[in-house]
């Protein structure tokens, strides 16, 4: 038999269902391999009480017949933008210091109504605010993949970097992660996993810590894309207490990943071939074109022409929506407070000490745009293109089911390569944040491997709401790029 | 109708026009917040009514409250506005301790309501329209206290999130008793709507009155806004004051800047706040966390349907149906319950009767009282039987008015206190002969005056007449014997 820690969620989800193992040793596995996985830094808070509780629990459903189905069970790491009652919750941000919510997120509280294990908090760029989990006030997390004979520490991209890293070590057997404009698609493609960001108002955002909030939005890792689809369909669900989640009954995933794309119309767009871009990265995109095609798929090259305004306008709207959010944070009533003079010393001093420099130059940036004078050419354009970021998709997807992208425009890159240019930090971003504008599912499979031997993912997007078909065709990509690499396991000491 | 002279602040380089725009913040009657389940009871414990959304924790979202957009869309048909079936929710950025998100939802450019109008009954019986510009929702604050402690200050969040409703008005005022009958009026009709309490000591009522001055016919002068005027007295008097204020700056060659100003209700005068340079850049955007509120035309007409009859309606029906004096019908509309206490009286009655008696005599007694009319101890039907007993020559209205004050002091029937008194009317006119024969008799001097043509002693007689019967004889037959006995 397999051991149990190489096992990915869905066949866990199998030995659970033969009893070929319980939850309570599946578990304490995976609260080993977490401990042995420490020097990564991809967990900042473990609770391997917890876990260990929750598996029991659900051994004792099995046992009298009453298991609540395939999530039942499962280990997973919960990002740390999620609120999670009575476990401290602070977006890995200074200004959160300390803070332990009394409430638990929707989509949280879905995963554990499903039985799901609890085994820690992920790190994650503070805020999730970055493209390589280096803005964290908890520390960089080393990527497990490194450049072959290269032992410097790769970061695992961001800002999920922490569940992706997770996940990719063989901590969990899949994590949350939210995706504002890549949060999950770029990391998930830096580590080799399938990670999934549904429709804006599939999942819930009540009681995440809030970025943008026009474009948050959580979805899952998986080392699979069964895995990703079982664990989204547990998180997803209509919350009247998120007016922009939407009341659409939630597919069951799994069972649409047939894997026939026979007669699948996959959209090509020619503005995603950018300067720069590695042979490598262009190379797996035809082999993905080359792979649908001998499946059965009919290739059709589509345009969508205000691609290249795309990341501009998340550059606008993001910083604006976030430099709002923010507000909140301003020492009175929870979380880290400096005294001042008075009350305006207070805040500053509080904002200063409890934000970090990516955060603030985003607040800068977004106060900038909203303020007045500078709102109709900065914000008010910014929104108007992102009508016709999305209308450019609204027509491309008259003419094809799924758009087939590159994830990424490179491989994962070293801890402080590019840290100190933020343009170049956002560039990463660059093929994920047209469909955050549009509100469009979209998913990371992992297709190869660059000359470095490092992970590369090719982006399949899909029509609003229909993730069922976006993951049947993603099942089908990646069973024809049959990526099998694992990061050699060196963080084990 | 008397000619009103136009109020005017007079300089010394002659008269000055008031020009008065108000702001009214009116809280609006629910009993949870308008973006969270949380309750909106005055005067409980501090932070005792205060919501996750409230306090603005991390990843708390805002859930629009239907029944506070019930009741805007209702106000707005009440000031006979357009009510907007697309509307949008921005927020206005600030940082201040009672503001926990940084933000407050309000709606800057498209708000749920549009313009409108509220009519004003001038005390000359003429009524003069001033426009509504808009009427939006938004959040109100919470509360910081600063006395509590020498160098802390306090944040109660109770009222952070409760709904308000801005109601936006034209310059079209002109005069301080003009702005406060607006705000009279604006009161009279939300509570007739049942959509705020119009309570301005407990603050679910507070107006910003924008006050500039100009020569008549000029263009509108600088404004100054008068913030957070609790009192309609204080209103008109910050009124009167800024007006003043403004001309004789200008009068010595200064000039009025655009600023914010507080009114010190115990100096009765207006101070800088701050000033335009100073005024925030607010950053508003639409809130993301809420979508578009889009209402459907038919429930807006349902709503519409449902209201209840305004006082503008029911002024004009008591004027053509119940034929009072317009005066009359605006004083008896201005408050929902005296309204239907008139109209209980009135109903199968002499209506203009019954109006002089609810507008005389019970708000009179009550107003002594420092009652008001939900308070007061004559019920509508004892006032009915009251009248019921002066129109079937019962008793005369003189006595009435005695037996009301009985009522309004023991709560008791009119019929038993006449009873148990004895001040029915006496209408056996042997009886009343007797008492003439007397007073005749008693008066002969008087009596041969009469005679010889001093007329105007026919009142003496009379008076004579009703105290020896001690004002039980009914008036009409001691008028008609009385004249037959002179005149013999």
């Amino acid at each position: 038999m397999t051991d149990i820690i190489d096992l990915d969620l869905g066949s866990a989800r199998d030995g659970l269902a033969k009893k070929a193992f319980s939850a309570l040793e599946l578990a304490r596995t995976h609260v080993q391999a977490m401990e042995d996985a420490r020097s990564l830094n991809a967990i900042i808070i473990e609770t391997p009480d917890r876990a260990l509780a929750d598996a029991k629990a659900a051994d004792q459903r099995r046992a009298k017949g009453e298991s609540l189905g395939a999530m039942d069970g499962i280990p997973i790491a919960i990002k740390d933008v999620f609120c999670t009652k009575g476990v401290v919750s602070r977006a890995c941000s200074k200004i959160l210091d300390g803070f332990s919510p009394t409430y638990e997120s929707t989509v949280t509280a879905n995963l554990w109504q499903a039985g799901a294990v609890m085994l820690g908090k992920t790190n994650m760029d503070e805020f999730a605010m970055g493209s390589s989990n280096e803005t964290s006030a908890l520390g960089p997390v080393a990527s497990p993949w490194r450049r072959r004979g290269d032992n410097r520490p790769l970061v695992p991209g961001g800002s999920s970097g922490g569940s992706a890293a997770a996940v990719a070590a063989g901590v969990g057997l899949g994590a949350t992660g939210s995706d504002t404009g890549g949060s999950i698609r770029q990391p998930a493609a830096f580590c080799g996993l399938v990670g999934v960001k549904p429709t804006y108002g599939r999942c819930s955002r009540w009681g995440m810590i809030a970025f943008a909030s026009s474009l948050d939005q959580a979805g899952s890792f998986g080392r699979t894309v069964r895995d990703a689809a079982i664990m989204l369909r547990a998180m997803a669900g209509y919350d009247p207490k998120d007016s922009t989640s939407v009341d659409r009954p939630v597919p069951d995933y799994e069972a649409a990943l047939t894997g026939n794309v026979k007669g699948l119309r996959v959209g090509i767009p020619k503005e995603y071939r950018v300067g720069g871009m590695p042979a490598a990265i262009e190379d797996l995109w035809q082999r993905g074109i080359g792979w649908f095609k001998d499946m059965g798929a009919t290739i059709v090259d589509i345009s969508l022409p205000h691609t290249k305004y795309a990341l501009p306008t998340y550059y606008v709207i993001a910083p604006a929506e976030a430099s709002s959010n923010l507000g909140r944070y301003d020492g009175v009533r929870f979380g880290l407070r400096v005294s001042g003079d008075n009350v305006l010393d207070m805040y500053e001093k509080t904002r200063a000490t409890g934000f970090g420099a990516e955060v603030k130059r985003r607040i800068m940036i977004g106060t900038y745009v909203l303020s007045a004078g500078y709102y109709d050419a900065y914000y008010l354009k910014a929104q108007k293109v992102r009508a016709l970021i999305a209308r450019d998709f609204t027509a491309a997807f008259e003419q094809v089911d799924v758009v087939l992208t590159p994830t990424t425009p490179s491989a994962a890159f070293a801890h402080g390569e590019i840290a100190g240019d933020p343009v170049a930090m956002y560039l990463n971003d660059v093929f994920a944040v047209p469909a955050s504008l549009a509100g469009l599912p979209g998913v990371n499979v992992p297709a190869g491997l660059s000359p470095e031997g490092l992970p590369l993912g090719l982006q399949l997007l899909g029509r609003t709401f229909d993730e069922s078909g976006l993951l049947n065709a993603a099942f089908a990509l990646e069973r024809a790029a049959n990526f099998t690499a694992r990061a050699a396991p060196w963080w084990r000491q | 109708m008397t000619e009103v002279k136009p109020y005017q602040v007079e300089g010394v380089t002659g008269g000055w026009e008031v020009v008065i725009g108000m702001e009214v913040h009116a809280q609006v009657l629910s009993q949870a917040k308008l973006f969270s389940g949380a309750a909106t009871a005055f005067g409980a414990e501090p932070n005792s009514q205060v919501s996750l959304v409230d306090a603005a924790m991390p990843g708390m979202l805002p859930v629009i409250n239907e029944y506070c957009v019930k009741q805007a869309v209702r106000t707005g048909l009440g000031l006979d506005a357009t009510i907007n079936h697309y509307s949008v929710f921005d927020r206005k950025n600030y940082f201040y301790p009672d503001l926990p998100a940084g933000y407050q939802i309000s709606q800057y450019t498209q708000p749920i309501v549009g313009k409108g109008k509220i009519v004003l009954d001038l005390p000359d019986g003429s009524s003069r329209t001033i426009g509504i510009t808009r009427l939006h929702l938004e959040q109100d604050a919470g509360k910081s206290v600063h006395d509590q402690h020498p160098d802390h200050s306090y944040v109660d969040l109770n009222r952070s999130g409760i709904a308000l409703m801005e109601i936006v008005s034209e310059p079209d005022l002109r005069s301080p008793e003009e702005a406060g009958l607006y705000l009279r009026k604006l009161r009279t009709i939300l509570r007739y709507i049942g959509s705020c309490d119009g309570n301005m000591d407990e603050g679910s009522m507070r107006a910003d009155v924008n006050v500039s001055v100009r020569r008549v016919g000029a263009k509108f002068g600088t404004r100054c806004e008068i913030k957070n005027v609790n009192s309609i007295r204080y209103v008109q008097q910050a009124v009167a004051y800024e007006a003043r204020r403004q001309v004789d700056l200008i009068e010595n060659g200064g000039k009025v800047v655009q600023e914010t100003r507080l009114f010190d209700a115990s100096k009765g005068v207006t101070r800088e706040m701050r000033s335009k340079e100073d005024a925030h850049d607010y950053r508003y955007f639409p809130d993301p966390d809420l979508l578009p509120l889009e209402l459907d035309p038919h429930w807006v007409e349902d709503l519409k349907s449902t209201l209840p009859e305004l006082p503008d309606a029911k002024k004009a029906r008591y004027v053509a149906d119940l034929g009072l004096s317009p005066y009359d019908a605006s004083v008896l509309v201005a408050e929902k319950e005296a309204a239907a206490y008139y109209e209980a009286v009135a109903k199968g009655r002499d209506a203009k009767f019954a109006a002089n008696w609810v507008m005389g005599d019970l708000f009179g007694l009550l107003n002594k009282a420092g009652l008001d009319i939900t308070k007061t101890p004559v019920g509508p039907d004892q006032l009915g039987s009251l009248i019921d007993l002066i129109k079937n020559g019962t008793i005369s209205g003189r006595i009435a008015k005695e037996v009301f004050e009985e009522m309004f002091a023991s709560g008791e029937d009119p019929a038993a206190i006449v009873e148990a008194k004895g001040l029915k009317q006496v209408t056996d006119t042997g009886a009343i002969e007797r008492v003439i024969d007397e007073v005749v008799a008693g008066n002969a001097d008087k009596v041969a005056e009469y005679r010889s043509g001093k007329e105007k002693l026919f009142g003496f007689f009379v008076g004579q007449v009703m105290k020896a019967s001690q004002g039980k004889a009914n008036p009409a037959l001691v008028n008609e014997i009385l004249k037959k006995k002179l005149t013999a």
